[in-house]
This record gives C-alpha cells, sequence and structure tokens, in this order.
C-alpha cells in the first residue's frame, strides 16, 4: 500500500497553481467535471435565449422581431448549442464527477487526456458563435446541415464544420477516457454487474460515442470538401446524391440521440431506488435493455428521411425496427414504476424531478412510436409535432435528468445543502412551463403548421401564443436554479457524507465535499452493498 | 505490502494504454466507414435504382413485346440549377405510353448569356424505383451541351418504359436538371 500513497501525498505535496492556472491545467476528474457542469450551464443559458428569440418571433403571426434569415440562424443554432453545448457536456460533466468516485478509483484513467477534451469546448464554441457575426451571418441550413442548402452558408461555413470537429474530437476523448476509467480502474470487488446503472449506462454511450462521432466528422468533412475541393458527394451535377448525406447523417443522428437519453436512464435510476428507499427493481434487465437500446439505434436511422422515397420493404424493415425500441424502453419505464411500488417515497427535488422525467419522457416515446408509424409520418413530417416529440424527450428527458442529478449530487459535491423550498419552486415553474410550453405544439403539427419557419397562418395564433408564454416561463425560471446552485457552492447546512437517508453506493461513503483523490485506498465491494 | 501495490498500478497504467489504442483503433476505423458508406451507397443504388438516377448511357434496343394493353403517364420536368441562367421547358409536360414501345420528345433549351455556356442535364426519375425500368436509346444528357451566347435549340430523349415497370407504377416522371459542366463555358 506505501508506494500507492507515497505517489498520492507527492501529488498532494507539490505547489499546486491558483487562480485561472488551477482550473486551466487540472488534472483532477472534479475540478474537470465542475467546468464541464459551468460550461454546461453557460450554453445552457445562451442556447435558452436563442430558444427565447425564436419563441418571441412565433408569439403573433406575421415578422415583428427579427429577419427570416436571423430566424433560421436561431433555429440552426439553438440545436447546435443545446446539443452539443449543453446536453453532451452536462453528461460529461457528471460523468467526470461520479464515475470515479462509483467505481472506487482516485481520479480518471487518462487525466491530461481529460483536461484536453474539455478545453477544446470553449474554443469549440467562441468559433461557433463567432459566425454569427460574420458576413452572411451563422448557419441557418438547420443542425442537420443537409446539402445543398448548407452549402450555402456564406464565410461561416468552414469554421461551423472545424467547430464541429473539435466538439466531436473532444467528445471522443471524453468517451475513451471514460471507457478506460471503467474497465481499467474499478475497485476490487466492483464486477460490471454491480456497477451502478448510472456507470453502466456511461459505459454504452461512451462506446456509442466512439461509434459515431467519426462518422459525423466524415460527413461534415464530405460537405466541406464538395464546398471548397470540386469534390461532388452530394452534388448531383458531378454524379454525386444529397440523400446520401440524410443517410451518413443519421447513422450518426440517430445513435446521437440516445447518447443524450442513455446517461439520463442512468440518472434516474439512481435516484428514485434512493427515494423510494427500495433496490432497483430489475437491474439485470435494466443493463440488457440499455444495450439493446444501443444496439437498436444503429438500425433504425433511416425513419428520419420516410419521405425521401423508399421502397416499401425499407420503410417496413425502419418502421418495425423502430418501434421495436419501445419494447426495451417499456422495460425501463416499468422497473422505475415497479422501483416506487410500495415504496416510502419522499419527494424532494431530485425525486420530482425524476418522476416528471419518467412521465414526461413516456410522453415523448409515445409521439415518437406516431412518427414511426410510415405512412402517419408523411403527415408528420417537418412538422410542429416533431418539434413538440423530440423536446418532450430532451428536456423534460435529458434536461430534467440533469437538474435532478444536480440537486442530488450538489451536496456531495459542495458539502452544503441547496435550499430545498427553492428547488421544489424551480421545479414547479419548470415543470408547468416545459408542458405548457411544448404540449400545444403537438396541436399545432397535427394541424399542419410546418417547423422552421418565421411566420405562419392565422388558425395557429392561439397555441402558439400559448407556446410562447409557456417558453418565457420555463426560461425564466431557470434563474432560479441558477441562484440555488451558486447559494449552493457559497454555502449552507452542512450536507454530511450519505446525505439522502436513502442513498447507497460508493460516492456517499466518501467525505462531502469528497478528498482531492477520491478513493487513495481502493474500497472492497461486497455482493451485500452493490447496487442496492 | 508495496511490491503488491506497484504492481497493479503499472498493470493499470499499461491497461490503460491498451484500452486507448484499442478504442483509438475503432475511431480510425469508424472515420472510414462513414467514407465507405458513399461507395456502398451507389453500389446499392446502381442495383434498385433507389434514388432515382437512370444509367446515363444508351439501353439495349432490343424489340421487346409491345403491352398495348396498358398506358402509363410520363410527366416531363425541366429546372435550372440557381448557378446560370438559362431557359429550360419539356415540350410537352406529359405523354401517356404503352411500356415497350419507344417514344420521342424534346426538351428546349436557350443559354440567356452573353458569352458560350456549356451545360450538362442530370436526369432523375420518381417513384424512384421505376428508375431501372426507365430506358433511353437517345438523350441530351448523356453528353455536354455546349451553347454560344443566346442560342437556344430543341434536345431530344428517345425513350421506353420496360413492360416489367411494377404494375402499381401508373405514373412516372422524368424531371432533367441542368447544371452547368464545370470549369467549362466560363
Amino acid at each position: 500500500m506505501s508506494a500507492t500513497t507515497a505517489h498520492d501525498t507527492h501529488h498532494d505535496d507539490h505547489a499546486a497553481p491558483r487562480g485561472l492556472m488551477r482550473w486551466l491545467t487540472t488534472t483532477n476528474h472534479k475540478d474537470i467535471g465542475t467546468l464541464y457542469l459551468l460550461f454546461s450551464l453557460t450554453m445552457f443559458f445562451v442556447g435558452g435565449s436563442f430558444a427565447l428569440v425564436i419563441r418571441a418571433e412565433l408569439f403573433q403571426p406575421g415578422l415583428q422581431i427579427v429577419n427570416p434569415h436571423f430566424f433560421n440562424q436561431m433555429t440552426t443554432m439553438h440545436a447546435l448549442v443545446m446539443i452539443f453545448g449543453a446536453v453532451m457536456p452536462a453528461f460529461v460533466g457528471l460523468a467526470n464527477w461520479l464515475i470515479p468516485m462509483m467505481v472506487g478509483a482516485p481520479d480518471m484513467a487518462l487525466p491530461r487526456m481529460n483536461n484536453w477534451s474539455f478545453w477544446i469546448m470553449p474554443f469549440a464554441f467562441t468559433l461557433l458563435l463567432s459566425t454569427l457575426f460574420m458576413d452572411g451571418g451563422g448557419p441557418a441550413g438547420g443542425w442537420t446541415l443537409y446539402p445543398p442548402l448548407s452549402l450555402q452558408t456564406g464565410a461561416a461555413f468552414p469554421f461551423v464544420i472545424l467547430s464541429i470537429h473539435m466538439m466531436g474530437v473532444s467528445s471522443v476523448m471524453g468517451a475513451i477516457n471514460v471507457i478506460a476509467t471503467i474497465l481499467n480502474m474499478r475497485a476490487p470487488g466492483m464486477t460490471l454487474m454491480r456497477m451502478p446503472l448510472f456507470v453502466w449506462t456511461w459505459l454504452i454511450t461512451a462506446y456509442l460515442l466512439i461509434a459515431v462521432m467519426p462518422v459525423l466528422a466524415g460527413a461534415v468533412t464530405m460537405l466541406l470538401t464538395d464546398k471548397y475541393f470540386g469534390t461532388s458527394f452530394f452534388n448531383a451535377a458531378g454524379g454525386g446524391d444529397p440523400v446520401m448525406f440524410q443517410h451518413i447523417f443519421w447513422f450518426f443522428g440517430h445513435p446521437e440521440v440516445y447518447i443524450m437519453i442513455l446517461p439520463a436512464f442512468g440518472i434516474v435510476s439512481q435516484i428514485i431506488p434512493t427515494f423510494a428507499r427500495k433496490p432497483l427493481f430489475g437491474y439485470a434487465s435494466m443493463v440488457y435493455a440499455t444495450a439493446s437500446i444501443a444496439f437498436l439505434s444503429f438500425i433504425v436511422w433511416a425513419h428520419h428521411m420516410f419521405t425521401v422515397g423508399m421502397p416499401l420493404a425499407g420503410e417496413l424493415f425502419f418502421m418495425y425496427a423502430t418501434m421495436l425500441i419501445a419494447v426495451p424502453t417499456g422495460v425501463k419505464v416499468f422497473n422505475w414504476v415497479a422501483t416506487m411500488w410500495r415504496g416510502s417515497m419522499t419527494f424532494e427535488t431530485p425525486m420530482l424531478f425524476a418522476i416528471a422525467f419518467v412521465v414526461l419522457f413516456t410522453i415523448g416515446g409515445f409521439s415518437g412510436l406516431m412518427l414511426a408509424i410510415a405512412p402517419a409520418d408523411f403527415q408528420y413530417q417537418d412538422t410542429y409535432f416533431v418539434v413538440a416529440h423530440f423536446h418532450y424527450v430532451l428536456v423534460p428527458g435529458a434536461i430534467f435528468s440533469i437538474m435532478a442529478a444536480a440537486y442530488y449530487w450538489l451536496p456531495k459535491w459542495t458539502g452544503h445543502r441547496y435550499d430545498e423550498k427553492l428547488g421544489r419552486l424551480h421545479f414547479w415553474c419548470s415543470a408547468i412551463g416545459v408542458n405548457v410550453l411544448f404540449f400545444p405544439q403537438h396541436f399545432l403539427g397535427l394541424a399542419g403548421m410546418p417547423r422552421r419557419i418565421p411566420d405562419y397562418a392565422l388558425q395557429f395564433t392561439e397555441f402558439n401564443m400559448i407556446s410562447s408564454v409557456g417558453a418565457f416561463m420555463f426560461g425564466f425560471s431557470q434563474l432560479i436554479f441558477l441562484y440555488v446552485v451558486i447559494k449552493c457552492i457559497r454555502g449552507g447546512e452542512p450536507a454530511g457524507d450519505r446525505v439522502w437517508e436513502g442513498a447507497h453506493g460508493l460516492e456517499w461513503t466518501l467525505s462531502s465535499p469528497p478528498p482531492h483523490h477520491s478513493f487513495q485506498t481502493p474500497p472492497e465491494i461486497k455482493e451485500a452493498e452493490a447496487h442496492s | 505490502m508495496s511490491t503488491e501495490s506497484t504492481e497493479p498500478l503499472a498493470t493499470t497504467a499499461a491497461a490503460n494504454r491498451r484500452s486507448v489504442r484499442r478504442l483509438l483503433a475503432v475511431v480510425v476505423g469508424m472515420f472510414g466507414f462513414g467514407f465507405l458508406m458513399v461507395p456502398f451507397y451507389d453500389v446499392i443504388c446502381d442495383i434498385t435504382g433507389l434514388n432515382g438516377k437512370t444509367r446515363n448511357s444508351v439501353a439495349d434496343a432490343a424489340p421487346v413485346r409491345v403491352d398495348a394493353s396498358r398506358t402509363v403517364t410520363v410527366e416531363f420536368v425541366a429546372s435550372v440549377n440557381a448557378d446560370a441562367p438559362w431557359e429550360f421547358r419539356p415540350d410537352v409536360v406529359r405523354l401517356d405510353v404503352h411500356p415497350g414501345q419507344f417514344y420521342q420528345t424534346h426538351f428546349y433549351a436557350r443559354n440567356l448569356q452573353d458569352r458560350p455556356l456549356v451545360a450538362q442535364a442530370i436526369p432523375s426519375v420518381a417513384p424512384g424505383l421505376a428508375a431501372t425500368y426507365f430506358q433511353k436509346i437517345e438523350c441530351f444528357c448523356f453528353n455536354r451541351q455546349a451553347f454560344a451566347a443566346g442560342e437556344g435549340r430543341e434536345m431530344p430523349v428517345t425513350f421506353r418504359l420496360d413492360p416489367a415497370l411494377p404494375a402499381d407504377t401508373r405514373t412516372v416522371t422524368l424531371s432533367y436538371t441542368l447544371f452547368r459542366a464545370e470549369g467549362q463555358g466560363g
């Protein structure tokens, strides 16, 4: 043991840089996790303000606030910032903070690479956001970057592509780090099937990331060479085919949507047992369901493009394969409900967000099933119904799970309890706001309102007004969250090590806040303590 | 105790290096796979006609039985790519045809610029799966077409529909998009 200890003390001894240099040079998984989470929170507000521009313009028909070109830049940038800047870094931040503590490791496996993968992000997003001030504006062809429209982007185009490459490199490095940590750094006795579900879902997510981010990199590289180097991957004049871009893009894009939801499944699977005071129901089936969803995500991509003209056999295959995903997802929802069944439940803020996740994510799942029906999809394609669907799985889905995680582990990270009253206020404002915001969009879509337009027909006015009111309510209630987080960082009631009465898992055996190197001595995990 | 603990530390580092090597190989492989999808897609489309591309060469003109009992509507669409000013339209917009019989129709194109241009027409058939049944023995799309400044002319297409065309296909649309040929005609 002495060698390990000596090694660690050595680290603690040398003069740690302070101020800015501490954060620039840090290789500590907790510092990097914090950086990721703060970056994500910043981007959440940036992307959110873009969304409010969209909703303000759509408050009434006609053009009031922005011109259509700027409106299109807002829809595109809102998506890119929220996906790559808010949701993904938030999950990576949680992985950084929690995975070493959950598997009983001192730190991540590759701490220097960890520092890189974070510090690429601010540069990537500075680049992306700077395109808004360039000649011809930022990208305005939608985040899916379909050619030939995306090739009409002005001076911003190469900057957008480079920033996507940088985000990809960052995600891939983060994913490699997560896999190496989970495979090589587990404490003795922490077998794979004893790992907390958050660790499992992240392991699978990390494999998805390294499988599909390079495909996105390839697709955007082809766009770049088509525009500047005379290739014809997607240019019909030179024998290319723009529909091929959609195939390559969605081969990345569909696994990507699971990259944004699997860690959420993991978070909710940690929180519900704590506040139901029962072990997670069906642990093994949760693991297999996650793996099945990940596998299926690779063979359903063309359901995003039912209307491009596919043979009937193709439509049927992608329709049934897509519907098949409802089976493992149903297993998960069943298990969460069964975990709560006859539990001694209490409703602290993390639990409120987790329960809202289960209910509202399921609504998003059902509208997804409707969209999976190929003949019906011809009607729904590119309408607000699609917008309502993916916002239900991403906002009260992914984002709510991140909020739940923040409330659940904030006391562990800071050592202080957050303000429970304000937390609940934040929850109720968010939960009501998000439904007022997105539920009417289902009706708009079914009535035929197309997405990505700055103006609309008069009959859509009422639902759009309701939706915009909900958007501002949801958006501004996030300031409560910001206040709660700052207040909790600055002080509060001491949290205690276990924080929550019903919490189980290695992270709760450490002090709050945890020591610099999480587990200097690997803990021993016994069967009885595993995933309870 | 001390010998035991340095050992796992070294092996963990080695295991991490091994994991990184393997995972990087997957990353490089998947980047390559993205590009591999391009020829793969072309082959699949060539076999199935999935993307509505007709064979851009002279079809086998061997006579086949004409199915006079069946009538299929062929629609003609002409569009111009935004990169050069052209006038471009079909002479007839629709034609009722019997599968197996040859028909000829014309498209009219005129160069609206005061300098010579070279054009390439790119065909596309909808529904995509009908593309493999659309046989052309003469088409202005087989070659680049040079136009003098302000010149306009009729250009012929001679085609037939294969009688094997699936029975549920009653309308076939042939569309041409006129592109300026790269690097020529300035």
